[in-house]
């Protein structure tokens, strides 16, 4: 499921505006042209295209009878909202308090060195992104990480080093 | 066909539960799903229908399937409710999380749903709040504000246009009280909501759901549209965050819910006056709405029979991080944190000594195990110089260090902070800095403007250790008391709760100050 959304997501590097403008305008027939539909409206272009393309700004600003500033200001406020694709596969490992008291920060290191890649960044094939995530809400069980739509607790460097290898091959 | 019950909770099938339902059901049993109990040390739990009742087994694995299917598995717990980890709890909330299939609708009202907003609906909106307020209900998203007396402004604002929104951002680390009962128990919220509603003339509400909770939000979703009929003409929204900390802020949220960035609101005006597009709005967390169902149901004075002092009824506790039972522990206030922590979490899943709790998330305080006579109690807790926030325990055994605890704390505000108030767009920052300072145990030399002929009333000598923390005291001061919000306004607890209960862990510089600055 997330490998078809990010072969459209490089598809969706050749789409123009129009294109998105067409998206947008189906997305405000269905949720409404009000100013409170701007969050769900991005979740579902990042949701259709893998992420929000500086191009899709002017099509939901115009939309939603905002100025480009608003709808950039809110791309760049949250977190959630890429101006870049992720990679085929996204592994996202927990940081917070709870996961360091149960060994998080020996994960990550593992997850940096058998990438070769920092916290958010993509490797340079495109493979695999690594994120950090603040809190799954699995604090009894961690260290934790969520594997593309797949949450795993209890990861310790070996488990993780074999996760990572599944998703290398 | 063997009935059995295994969770679908987010924590479940982080560990495993997909593939014990899996198995079970090739193995020919009727698998049901249903929420966690909340002990997680057990799951993948398994429940299987007996003619002595519901048996539990667990922790499961999806070789066990058979095993478990013929009662021989070597894990076996009897009635999981007897477990004295459950024995020992007071679920008003939480009675159903765990037990039922939390989107079927017979479950929910043949095991007391529903009954809430009959009796709710059955009365003036006056009555239902002056319940409310009987029970004591405080907020449990932190702030503890008595929720009747909120629901009361709601009431009496002018304007025929109010909304409830729920406040579902749950982002403190070592909190996910809210994910299970949303995950477990949804009608109960939307209950909650309903009767919320009906108090203060609502017609609309919206639950906020962190992104980082896809599971709840499938939830939630699924049992809004099951029960749009029951709770008609009240009409119901799930609205998904976008990974802002800063969103939990529930002036932060309105904006957010509004299309716009999540910045914090100076009030007044209160969000009960103007909140949500300008309207009167009630905002609740979670937890104090699905508190709700139990005190119409049951009487407001039945939940106020049990707690401690200002604080009534029963709190949902979280023991979380590096605990040997970490879980959803509801009880009545009062307890004190060393029997949360020892006697029902079992001390730390390492075996090594607690070296540091932290009480109420990342904004939360941390304490020492001297503290641990300390009982489960607002005012009990801010008179310690901390806080109950949102009820969740993160547990650290001895090796944590707590100057890089510290260090985080300031380092997590700079990376949630809205940007909207100084002390905390700029105070985080600094305070990044000055603890790595600290710990690298560099004295700091002055800088260029400093050392300018005109900057006449500052120190121009190079700041050692000493003035460095009187620095990081003063900072936290001014972050406290001038940001606009939480975020900015409690960092400072862990900070301080650190420096001044383990100051060794801060070079040799912090332990003089700190005995000093205690007053």
């Amino acid at each position: 499921m997330n490998a078809t959304r990010n072969d459209r997501s490089i598809a969706g590097d050749a789409t123009h505006a129009d294109d998105y403008a067409a998206v947008v305008a189906r997305l405000v027939e269905d949720m409404g042209g009000e100013q409170t539909v701007l969050l769900p409206m991005l979740h579902a272009l990042q949701e259709e295209f893998g992420y929000i393309d500086d191009l899709m700004v002017p099509a939901v600003a115009s939309a939603l009878n905002l100025s480009r500033a608003d709808v950039h200001g809110v791309v760049t406020f949250y977190h959630d909202f890429r101006r870049r694709p992720l990679g085929r596969h996204r592994v996202r490992l927990c940081r917070a308090e709870s996961c360091q008291a149960r060994g998080a920060a020996a994960v990550e290191r593992t997850a940096t060195e058998r990438l070769g890649l920092r916290m958010g960044e993509t490797s340079p094939d495109g493979r695999v992104t690594l994120d950090a995530v603040y809190c799954l809400g699995l604090c009894a069980t961690g260290p934790n990480a969520m594997i593309d739509d797949v949450p795993v607790s209890r990861i310790d460097p070996a488990t993780l080093d074999r996760l990572l290898g599944d998703l290398m091959r | 066909m063997t009935r059995v019950y295994v969770s679908q909770d987010m924590a479940a099938v982080a560990l495993g539960a997909d593939a014990v339902a899996e198995a079970l059901a090739n193995a020919g049993a009727d698998v049901v799903r249903t929420g966690s109990r909340g002990l997680f040390r057990l799951e993948p739990l398994v429940e299987v229908e007996m003619p002595e009742g519901r048996v539990g087994f667990g922790p499961v694995a999806a070789a066990d399937a058979a095993l478990v299917l013929d009662g021989s598995h070597p894990a076996r717990l009897g009635d999981v409710a007897a477990v004295p980890f459950f024995a020992r709890q007071q679920r008003f909330t939480f009675v159903r999380c765990g037990v039922i299939d939390p989107l079927s609708l017979d479950d929910y009202e043949a095991h007391g749903g529903w009954r809430g907003l009959a009796a709710a609906r059955a009365m003036p909106p006056q009555a239902a709040i002056d319940a409310v307020k009987a029970s004591g209900l405080r907020g449990r998203g932190g702030a503890g504000f008595p929720t009747g007396i909120k629901w009361q402004t709601v009431h009496d604002a002018p304007g025929s246009t109010k909304y409830v929104v729920c406040n579902a951002d749950e982002g403190d680390s070592g909190t996910f009280a809210d994910r299970l009962l949303m995950e477990g128990d949804p009608f109960c919220l939307i209950e909650g909501m309903a009767i919320a509603g009906h108090a203060v003339g609502a017609e609309r509400g919206y639950i906020y759901i962190r992104s980082e909770y896809p599971f709840a939000i499938r939830t939630m979703r699924e049992a809004i549209a099951r029960a749009a009929s029951i709770v008609a003409p009240f009409v119901l929204e799930v609205r998904v965050g976008a990974g802002a900390y800063v969103c939990g802020e529930e002036t932060a949220m309105l904006d957010s819910i509004e299309g716009k960035r999540g910045e914090v609101r100076a009030k007044p005006p209160l969000p009960a006056i103007a909140g949500l597009f300008g309207r009167p709005t009630v905002i609740n967390n979670v937890l104090s709405l699905a508190a709700v169902p139990f005190i119409l149901s049951k009487g407001g004075e039945a939940y106020a029979a049990i707690g401690f002092g200002r604080s009534r009824g029963t709190m949902p506790v979280q023991l979380a991080g590096n605990v040997r039972n970490g879980g959803l522990f509801e009880t009545g206030f009062g307890i004190t944190l060393g029997e949360l922590v020892m006697d029902i979490g079992g001390g730390t899943e390492s075996g090594r000594p607690v070296k540091a709790v932290q009480v109420g998330g990342p904004l939360g305080a941390y304490f020492p195990p001297s503290m641990f006579d300390l009982p489960f109690d607002y005012e009990a807790f801010a008179a310690a110089g901390g806080l109950i926030g949102h009820a969740g325990i993160t547990v650290f055994d001895d090796t944590v260090d707590m100057a890089h605890m510290a260090r985080f704390a300031m380092e997590f505000c700079a990376h949630e902070s809205c940007g909207k108030c100084t002390p905390c767009r700029i105070g985080s920052t600094r305070g990044v800095e000055l603890i790595d300072r600290l710990i690298a145990g560099e004295d700091r030399a002055a800088d260029a403007v400093e050392r300018l002929p005109q900057m006449r009333n500052i120190a121009r000598g190079t700041r050692p250790a000493e003035e460095e923390i009187e620095l990081l005291r003063d900072l936290c001061d001014t972050m406290k008391f001038g940001s606009l919000c939480a975020l900015g306004g409690f960092t400072p607890y862990p900070v301080l709760s650190a420096l001044d209960h383990f100051p060794q862990d801060f070079g040799a510089a912090a332990a003089p100050i700190s005995s000093a600055a205690a007053e």
